[in-house]
């Protein structure tokens, strides 16, 4: 066990390091990612404004609390992709992390577990500026804040085991990108990332309870936005617990069968 | 003593997808699909023992490589037997990875951003090396390949032979006992070579570490192994001293004559390979070489005469052309 957490701290600390090398590259590609969510605020505060002031609920200061908070669970929920995976065994990158006696989802994990820290920092004054320009409603306890806090966590565990399986389909075939866009078209609907799930059809509210996707992105922005009870705050995170478990084994499971398949390509 | 490295029977065998060109195969490839089976490693049995520094050598394609990532975990055989230290690498345990390295001459474990040494403080908690023990090591090698003055240079900044020597350290911090070194010096310049070859025979003296070592260099191979493994097609056609392999595969001498005329014809007495300021090097038959040194000595007169085997690269080749097993 502190063979791990040295190795964590360490690998955190050379992410944290490098993504300081490129402090302005990250912040153009956080402003770019702020595009979206602006996007889908202006629109749903319009239609908010149009339609008395609220849509299912949510007020143009709720709106703007939840995309404002979007932008950082949009971040937390940054993890290898299944296309780096794809690149990865590709080019033969896969080998060397194959030689260390330790799993490669170890480094990922902690990798961008570093990278979240740079993140954070960069995130601030971002969040700041769109909170002076959309003045969100915020009603936050200190419950709230701290589910929020491993909720954000837990939504960056599970959809690093979730993206990890699909990435390691490319054990078996390359250039899966088109089932990759697939899931993503799914999580899209599915997450509460286009727009709050509580807005959507009872059946696809249904659905999303029994998938994983709510819980990376819908689940986190509530805990802060929403007005949930203490039971509702547990039982969420009960759920990300729940799928972080069966993405863990899963992972483990197609991880066995896909390292005997592994041919080693181009190094 | 007992073998550090025991193969027998080693097979690794690929299904590899084939089809004709044009499109008319290619729709047909949809829905049935050849497939060609290729026999990259196909029954290769040896024992190397510790300490030992065997080279591994053979062209490209002949299973090199693939026999090193069976070796070192990376792929499973198909069939026979592969012990490493007592361990089956396929299976991938923790005490077998944290006793070995593999080095490839390609290969990019550094952070491209950042200075080497954090790097290397991310090996120290990747193998769990304790901190003395590991600041005494990296100390020692960065003296070694005399590292001093680039460790504190993003990765980047490094040529490519810093760069590998950069590597070698990252990869030997943990103090492996077997080494698995394929082209470790492949596209360096010839001081940077020889530089490493240095490095890995001190290592390989200071831990007794055993080492096996894949290069298109013949001068590593030549300075590093007493014992050579040549591999083609996916079996072994020699396994043995690096001198047998010269006397069993060499059948031809060089002679390198000074003479005091260097203007004549030497053709009768063998196979003129060039003349450079007034010396003659000639290509005569194993079994001839007494009789024609004689002659020369008798017929000419000699300011000076050396008699050298082949160069090893062309015995390889002679190797390989014969294609037979040993």
């Amino acid at each position: 066990m502190k063979r791990y957490i040295d190795f964590y701290l360490a690998s955190m600390r050379i992410s944290i390091l490098q993504q300081f090398q490129y402090r302005v590259a990250n912040y153009f590609y956080m402003i770019g990612m702020v595009a979206e969510p602006v996007i889908y605020l202006v629109v749903w505060s319009t239609i908010a404004d149009q339609q008395g002031g609220s849509v299912g609920g949510y007020t143009p200061g709720t709106f703007a609390a939840y995309y404002i908070v979007w932008t950082l669970v949009r971040n937390m929920n940054i993890v290898f992709t299944p296309y780096g995976w794809e690149w990865r065994i590709r080019e033969g990158n896969l080998s060397m992390e194959l030689m260390r006696p330790m799993h490669p989802i170890h480094n990922d994990i902690a990798y961008f577990s570093g990278w979240k820290f740079v993140v954070i920092i960069l995130w601030l004054p971002l969040a700041l500026f769109l909170s002076w320009v959309f003045k969100p409603t915020f009603d936050i306890t200190w419950m709230e804040g701290i589910a929020f806090f491993v909720a954000i966590w837990g939504a960056y565990l599970i959809r690093t085991m979730l993206l990890s399986l699909l990435g390691m389909i490319t054990f078996w075939t390359t250039r899966v990108s088109a089932i990759f866009e697939l899931y993503f078209g799914f999580e899209l609907i599915l997450s509460g990332r286009l727009v709050p799930m509580t807005l959507m059809p009872q059946w696809v509210q249904n659905l999303s309870n029994y998938l994983p996707f709510k819980w990376t992105f819908f689940f986190p922005i509530e805990t802060l936005v929403g007005s949930m009870t203490t039971q509702e705050l547990w039982v969420g995170i009960g759920m990300q617990i729940l799928w972080i478990v069966i993405g863990a084994s899963l992972l483990n499971l197609v991880w066995r069968a896909a390292i005997k398949q592994f041919s080693a390509v181009g190094g | 003593m007992s073998s550090v490295i025991t193969i027998s029977q080693l097979a690794k065998h690929y299904q590899v997808p084939e089809r004709e060109g044009g499109l008319k195969a290619a729709l047909t490839s949809l829905f049935k699909r050849k497939y060609r089976t290729v026999k990259a490693v196909n029954g290769i049995s040896f024992n190397i023992e510790p300490g030992e520094v065997v080279g591994f050598l053979g062209p490209n394609g002949a299973g090199k490589t693939t026999t090193l990532k069976m070796l070192s975990g990376l792929l499973h055989p198909t069939s026979g037997d592969i012990h490493v230290m007592g361990f089956e690498p396929f299976r991938r345990s923790y005490d077998y990875l944290r006793q070995i390295t593999l080095v490839m001459g390609n290969r990019n474990q550094l952070t491209w951003d950042l200075p080497a040494l954090d790097s290397f403080d991310l090996q120290r908690a990747v193998y769990g090396i304790p901190e003395t023990e590991f600041k005494r090591t990296r100390d020692d090698f960065i003296d070694l390949l005399e590292l001093k003055d680039l460790v504190n240079k993003p990765v980047r900044n490094l040529s490519l032979g810093e760069r590998m020597k950069m590597e070698i350290v990252a990869a030997l911090l943990h103090r492996p006992k077997v080494l698995f070194l394929d082209e470790p010096t492949i596209g360096l310049d010839v001081t940077m070579q020889r530089r490493i070859r240095t490095f890995i025979a001190e290592y390989n003296h200071r831990y007794n570490a055993t080492v096996l070592l894949t290069s298109h260099y013949m001068a590593d191979v030549e300075a590093l192994c007493k014992r050579v493994i040549v591999i083609h097609h996916g079996r072994i056609l020699f396994d043995g001293d690096l001198s047998s392999l010269v006397n069993q595969f060499s059948s031809y001498k060089t002679l390198s004559v000074t003479l005091e005329n260097p203007e004549i014809d030497l053709s009768q007495y063998g196979e003129v390979l060039s003349r450079d300021d007034g010396r003659v090097t000639l290509r005569v038959p194993k079994a001839q070489t007494s009789e024609v040194t004689a002659r020369l000595l008798s017929d000419l007169q000699v300011d000076d005469l050396t008699v050298e085997d082949a160069p090893v690269d062309d015995i390889i080749d002679q190797v390989f052309s014969q294609k037979e097993e040993v």
